[in-house]
């Protein structure tokens, strides 16, 4: 019901009706006794508002380019003579290679069992951050699903069948690669803590290897598993798994008082606490959100 | 100044990188390739923190046989910020082509100059009707 209206809504914006159509009704019954003078007056005024409008548009096409260049030059200039006055590069001197640094790395992985510093920093000194980043990509998959709604015409052949049906060279190199893809990506995704990785790299991964297999084989054997619904509720899930765990182990270290989730041995697979099941929640909501935005650019829904 | 220039070649093709970023903003009138200016823009500022980040023969921060000296890895808190940044400019990336989207079912244009007289005219008339 509510996905109709705001179709029906987005259609009347795209007809360019959406608000003539609330005007008219009320406007039509009072012009009835102006409506000779205003067509003997509007002719004239909108040809002279033209012709002056003509020649400032043309000027302002003129100088356009040589004033935005202009500006660029000045930027440009301004940024090259602050480059000239920073720290030279490489240098381990720089003032960015402060305490902060230092701390992180000394007691980095004794604190958060993490072996990979920078998963550390990211998921668990601040891991707010990174549930706000969650939710920024959440918001932008929702708004272009809100967007790109009724961008679908049943009529229309759509161009993934001609795709699918012909292309014999891309199926049978996705049926070797698509697979492998994906456990590329799960692994990249477990291993956030103990190597390069995290769930960010591993969600992207994943979203790759989804598409490419979307590409090839079609929509219809994913369509089962990550239909709209499901879509919402596996985000929904891992966002709020991701704020009550953070919420729980933030106030446990601000009272002094033991979490459950314990350092462990760093370097082993079970260990660093929270961050091995945020970088799952943050995997999954990254793929699902690569897949989502692919399936609304291509055909307009999810499932 | 020149020396120092080349020393920090890195941050002058960031902002060489910004440059053309930003000009290609400003002056293509086509929407999507404003976008794509805007990801180069975006691409300059990760390239600049990652170039401060970095400290030379120094490792990636991945603590290896327990040696958690400082002066053995490179700077971490960068590389936190890009990824930050490159999530954002993703999500910003993937709103500004459904708003394009949409503006060209609704213009069938999409030069912005004519979206703008377009949209001009819509309103004058709406205000003639009133």
């Amino acid at each position: 019901m509510k996905t109709n209206k705001i179709r029906n809504w987005l259609k009347t914006w795209d007809e360019g009706e959406f608000e003539f159509a609330i005007n008219e009704d009320v406007v039509q019954p009072t012009t009835t006794d102006n409506a000779q003078s205003q067509d003997l007056e509007h002719p004239w005024k909108t040809r002279h508002v033209d012709k002056i409008e003509q020649k400032e548009i043309n000027i302002f096409k003129k100088l356009y380019p040589f004033i935005s260049t202009f500006l660029c030059l000045v930027i440009v200039g301004f940024l090259i003579l602050t480059v000239i006055d920073l720290p030279t590069f490489g240098s381990a001197n720089a003032p960015a290679h402060n305490e902060v640094m230092d701390r992180y790395i000394e007691s980095g992985m004794d604190e958060t069992g993490a072996v990979n510093v920078v998963a550390g920093v990211i998921l668990d000194y601040r891991a707010f951050d990174t549930l706000g980043e969650s939710h920024v990509l959440f918001t932008a998959s929702i708004a272009v699903f809100i967007l790109l709604l009724s961008i679908i015409d049943e009529n229309e052949p759509s161009l993934e069948k001609e795709i699918t049906q012909k292309d014999s060279l891309l199926r049978s190199t996705a049926f070797i690669v698509v697979p492998l893809v994906l456990i590329y990506g799960i692994y990249v995704v477990l291993g956030g803590h103990i190597g390069p990785g995290g769930g960010f790299a591993g969600g992207a991964v994943i979203g790759g290897g989804l598409i490419l297999y979307a590409l090839s084989y079609g929509f219809d054997t994913l369509d089962r598993i990550f239909n709209l619904k499901n879509y919402r509720i596996i985000i929904t899930t891992a966002l709020c798994f991701y704020s009550i765990a953070k919420c729980y182990s933030f106030f446990c270290g601000a009272n002094h008082l033991e979490t459950i989730f314990t350092t462990g041995t760093p370097g082993m697979i079970f260990s660093a606490g929270l961050i091995l099941p945020l970088n799952i929640a943050v995997g999954v909501v990254v793929a699902l959100t690569m897949y989502g935005f692919y399936s609304i650019f291509q055909r307009g829904r999810i499932g | 100044m020149l020396q120092s220039l080349w020393n920090n070649r890195v941050m002058v093709v960031a902002v060489i990188l910004f440059a053309v970023g930003f000009t290609t903003l400003l002056l293509h009138r086509n929407l999507i390739k404003k976008i794509i200016g805007l990801n180069i823009m975006d691409t300059a500022a990760y390239l600049l923190l990652t170039s401060i980040g970095y400290i030379d023969k120094n490792k990636a921060p991945i603590i290896v046989d327990g040696v958690t000296d400082p002066s053995v890895y490179v700077n971490p808190l960068p590389a936190g910020l890009v990824l930050t940044g490159i999530v954002v400019s993703v999500s910003v990336t993937a709103v500004l082509l459904a708003l394009t989207i949409r503006l060209y079912q609704r213009y069938h244009t999409l030069d912005l100059d004519e979206i703008y007289m377009i949209a001009r005219n819509e309103t004058e008339k709406k205000e003639d009707k009133k």
